[in-house]
């Protein structure tokens, strides 16, 4: 238990997606009710072991140490720490958790929050959209700081879980609902979030990223995210552009202000704006996109992205392009 | 006192041998209606299953033991976990408990000749035979169920599943699921009409009352799961839409039927254990269990509780906030009747005077075990943070400190406390102490770092994770806690083997045991017991003076039910001698029934309709077989 508490303060801080790293009032009052419970547990775990070990050290002598062979106290054992001392921890557990913490961690009323963003999941990618701005975007969510966010969260095929654990519990998106859950940061960074809950054979590689930026970075970021794509400048990026929309490539992916209007795969507009490729699994730099459109089942295998057996110089010319969209 | 045979008892036991004596060979095996034989039956397929279900825990260990690492495919990996949870739940757990344990055991400690329906127990084997079978079919031509074993829907439907994979799974399911309710209504039936005179309820050993607590909640349990698996495959096979939201059907259907029967499954699963480590703590301890009726009482509502529980493993799927209240608030009461059975374990321990043998100690074992994944488990009972964990390797930990800690200890420490009775032998008690702790050290290498892992954002069912997070050292410590962990499970087997052969022998009573079964022969006659014995308190062979009565009527010739393959039959609640019962004895159709079922639901899985059909026609007339009195096959 010692070793518990100790590695996982150790630990708390490395991970992106620790439930121990909070950076939202939700997140920090789970995890002070986590501390609260573990310490509780301690104590009581350690309780039982307690008696385990004096049952050794008495092995030959019958009867409670000091107390001696009386029944009724054998009996009245089992009524104080089978029935009595869980009767008190239970109900305290039961009104901290479930009747004062619950509240905070439930869908917000959407008058409370000043903005709404909707996420739908994909077998193996999250699509975002910010209604009413036109900003489509995937694997990664902008929030400004201080500001309650209702994220709407639905599915287009399979059930998915979004879980962003330093921002809020997880909440499954399911087939003909729509769920909800607020997103309340209060610092400023970078935060990973996963599906959790299993959805096929890329279940593994469905991750995103959460970015909580100032309010002024935000909106320059969303107004950017509301208009079409940059047309390409370079030759490279005019021929990648060609290619683009003459390939399979558009069938599936939409880049705004161009013929490409598929939506089987994550929208592309500003796909250059974005640090991580094939939800949060590759960083996104013009070698990892070549990797990535080259052979996208080596990197994920079973994904709905096909080699496309394209030439690797015209892999090289569609990265450019994709990279030219900011 | 153990039985003590007379020249002139002598005589009476000969005759009862040759009236329950059984055919010779492998054809006595398959025809065999003796509770025991086919407990072994169970037995030795469990322990089976286990491997199979321990070497795909092996390879999913070996994958994870560091990032991004390619041994499995991803197809290959989703098979694996959801085998691996369906034969540890399907085909080893519940098998092992009620089928082995509960078989063998079971008219032994009650001091029946044999379960109340012999035939129907051997087809219950043979159909959990067929049903492991036709799911390993599966794995074997690469078609193994892959949305794991919950399967949830709509990734389990034939739109995101396309292959026969997951009707393997249905239908595998819905034939397991005719054994075990056979078996729950032959356990039931068995402890109400066949307890020996004398053994009215409040005299039943805790054991039986575990197993009568499973056996109700296995009943009431089951048909929840074969509806949703019915309607899976109705909306598979034949485009029905129960859980399809396009023509109004709700995929929430599926888990909450599923859950319906999954919560009560997991105390299905725990029960049997407690009553294990009731039976064996007596023993050791050399004093009666505390608080007897409040822990018999424990049983039945830890299973009775159980029922109204299962949201919680639906905290996440958007319910109204005062539903999830609701069933936060059932889930936590449940930890009442567990924790006095606890303590009830513990003080009996305190109070008495242990003795640390092998069996003892596996039962320590589960009980801190059982601490650790039930205190786990209070913990997600907290709506927000189960919300948190959910579905990360937080609750892998919690389910395995409960499931492996806590239901597997006690099935490892009865394999080593009934050893001799069934073979006759004792096994050896260093080893058995070395692979106790090699076992509960593995076991806590293994598990423990879970929680850390989960609390730190890892998700369940990944078949690879990256190296940026913080996981890698933690998952390298639990595969090498795996790989510990299977030594300690085969140094079990080892030792158990070897004392097959090379053990001294045991007596029938090696260890002063509290129930009937160490009164009897090791290993027991066909017959169990030449003397129908009588009963007077929970700790029968703690009363000398009735086994010494027992003797004296045995060389009296009194009470031996000899003229025929019989057994008494008492009064539900007191045992007060009711009547004789004639027991039908061996017979080929069980297995026979069994083979024609496993035709209809294989050609199910295939779409093979009117072959399936066919053999449903067939069954009927292996049932007509089965009940026609004129001839003897």
């Amino acid at each position: 238990m010692v070793w518990t508490v100790i590695s996982a303060v150790a630990l708390a801080g490395c991970s992106k997606q620790s439930i121990l790293s909070t950076h939202s009032p939700q997140a920090h009052n789970i995890m002070l009710l986590w501390w609260w419970m573990l310490g509780v547990a301690t104590i009581v775990f350690l309780g039982a072991v307690v008696m385990l070990v004096a049952a050794w050290l008495k092995r030959g002598v019958a009867g409670l140490p000091f107390l001696g062979e009386r029944e009724n106290l054998a009996e009245g054992l089992v009524l104080i720490f089978g029935i009595g001392i869980p009767l008190v921890v239970l109900v305290a557990l039961f009104g901290v958790s479930d009747v004062y913490l619950v509240g905070q961690t439930s869908p917000p009323n959407p008058k409370t929050t000043a903005m709404t963003i909707d996420v739908i999941g994909h077998q193996w990618w999250w699509e975002v959209h910010y209604p009413s701005t036109g900003a489509v975007t995937a694997n990664e969510i902008h929030i400004p700081v201080d500001t309650r966010v209702n994220v709407v969260a639905t599915t287009a095929d399979v059930i998915h879980s979004f879980w962003v654990p330093a921002l809020n519990r997880k909440i499954d998106m399911i087939p003909g609902r729509q769920n909800r859950i607020l997103l309340y940061a209060t610092k400023t960074g970078e935060y990973r979030g996963q599906c959790s809950q299993f959805c096929g054979v890329q279940h593994a590689h469905m991750a995103l990223e959460v970015f909580v930026q100032s309010p002024t970075a935000f909106q320059a970021w969303l107004r950017n995210m509301s208009s079409p794509a940059p047309a390409p400048i370079t030759p490279e990026e005019q021929a990648g552009k060609t290619l683009f929309m003459s390939s399979s490539c558009a069938s599936c992916h939409t880049i705004a202000g161009t013929p490409a209007e598929g939506t089987v795969g994550p929208n592309l507009t500003h796909v250059a704006g974005r640090t991580t490729l094939a939800a949060a699994t590759i960083p996104n730099t013009p070698a990892e996109m070549e990797a990535w459109i080259s052979n996208p089942q080596a990197i994920k295998p079973g994904d709905r992205m096909p080699d496309l057996g394209l030439p690797h110089s015209e892999v090289v010319e569609i990265t450019d392009y994709l990279e030219s969209l900011h | 006192m153990a039985t003590v045979i007379t020249d002139q008892g002598r005589v009476h036991v000969d005759r009862l041998a040759r009236i329950w004596e059984e055919r010779p060979g492998i054809l006595g095996w398959l025809t065999t209606t003796d509770h025991k034989r086919i407990g072994l039956m169970y037995f030795f397929t469990a322990l089976v299953m286990f491997g199979a279900g321990g070497t795909e825990a092996l390879l999913m260990r070996t994958q994870l033991i560091g990032p991004n690492h390619h041994l499995l495919s991803p197809e290959a990996y989703d098979e694996m976990f959801t085998m691996h949870g369906i034969t540890m739940i399907f085909l080893f757990v519940i098998p092992m408990t009620t089928g082995a344990f509960g078989n063998y055991l079971l008219p032994l400690m009650i001091g029946a000749r044999d379960m109340a329906f012999p035939r129907m127990n051997a087809l219950s084997y043979w159909i959990y035979l067929g049903s492991g079978l036709l799911m390993y079919i599966a794995l074997a031509q690469g078609h193994a169920p892959n949305a794991g074993w919950f399967d949830y829907v709509p990734l389990a439907s034939k739109q995101f599943d396309p292959g026969n994979n997951i009707d393997y799974y249905g239908y595998g399911l819905i034939f397991n699921g005719i054994s075990s309710t056979a078996a729950s209504i032959n356990f039931i039936v068995t402890i109400f009409k066949m307890r020996a005179p004398g053994m009215s309820l409040n005299r039943m050993p805790l054991f039986c009352f575990a197993f009568l607590a499973v056996a109700f909640a296995l009943l009431f349990a089951l048909p929840s799961l074969t509806v949703a698996a019915l309607f899976l495959e109705l909306d598979r096979q034949l485009g029905f839409h129960f859980y399809d939201v396009a023509f109004g059907g709700d995929p929430l259907l599926w888990q909450n039927l599923f859950w319906i029967f999954g919560h009560p499954e997991v105390y299905i699963i725990i029960l049997p254990a407690f009553g294990i480590a009731t039976a064996i703590i007596p023993t050791f301890t050399h004093r009666r269990m505390v608080f007897f009726p409040l822990v018999a009482l424990g049983e039945i509502l830890v299973a009775f509780l159980g029922f109204g529980v299962w949201v919680h493993h639906m905290f996440t799927v958007g319910f109204a906030t005062i539903t999830t209240v609701y069933f936060a608030a059932a889930s936590l009461i449940i930890v009442i009747p567990s924790g006095i059975q606890l303590f009830a374990w513990i003080a009996t321990i305190l109070t008495g005077t242990p003795d640390f043998k092998t069996p003892l100690l596996f039962i320590v074992g589960f009980i801190v075990y059982f601490m650790l994944g039930g205190l786990s488990g209070v913990t997600l009972a907290a709506i927000p943070f189960d919300q948190q964990v959910h579905d990360s390797y937080y609750v892998v930990a919690h389910f395995h400190f409960v499931i492996f800690g806590a239901a597997v200890f006690p099935i490892l420490g009865g394999m080593y406390f009934w050893f001799p009775k069934v073979t006759g032998r004792m096994y050896n008690e260093t080893l058995g102490k070395i692979s106790f702790w090699v076992t509960f050290i593995g076991t806590f290498i293994t598990f423990f770092p879970m929680h850390i892992v989960g609390i730190l954002g890892m998700p369940r069912r990944n078949y690879t994770y990256p190296a940026h997070l913080g996981w890698t050292l933690l998952n390298f410590i639990e595969s090498i806690g795996a790989y510990i962990l299977a030594t300690g499970l085969l140094a079990i087997v080892f030792n158990l083997a070897i004392s097959l052969f090379k053990g001294p022998a045991a007596g029938n009573d090696p260890f002063e045991g509290d129930t009937l079964e160490w009164s009897t022969t090791s290993p027991p006659p066909p017959y169990n017991y030449p003397v129908i014995p009588t009963v007077s308190s929970p700790y029968p062979m703690w009363d000398k003076e009735d086994r010494e009565r027992d003797n004296r009527r045995l060389a009296r010739g009194e009470g031996l039910l000899e003229l025929g393959h019989e057994t008494p039959a008492t009064t539900a609640q007191d045992a007060i001698w009711d009547e004789i019962l004639k027991m039908p004895s061996h017979s080929v159709w069980p297995p026979v029934t069994a083979l024609t079922l496993f035709g209809v639901f294989f050609m199910l899985v295939m779409a093979h309709y009117w072959i399936a059909g066919g053999f449903l026609v067939a069954c009927g007339l292996t049932l007509i077989g089965w009940h026609y009195k004129g001839v003897r096959v």
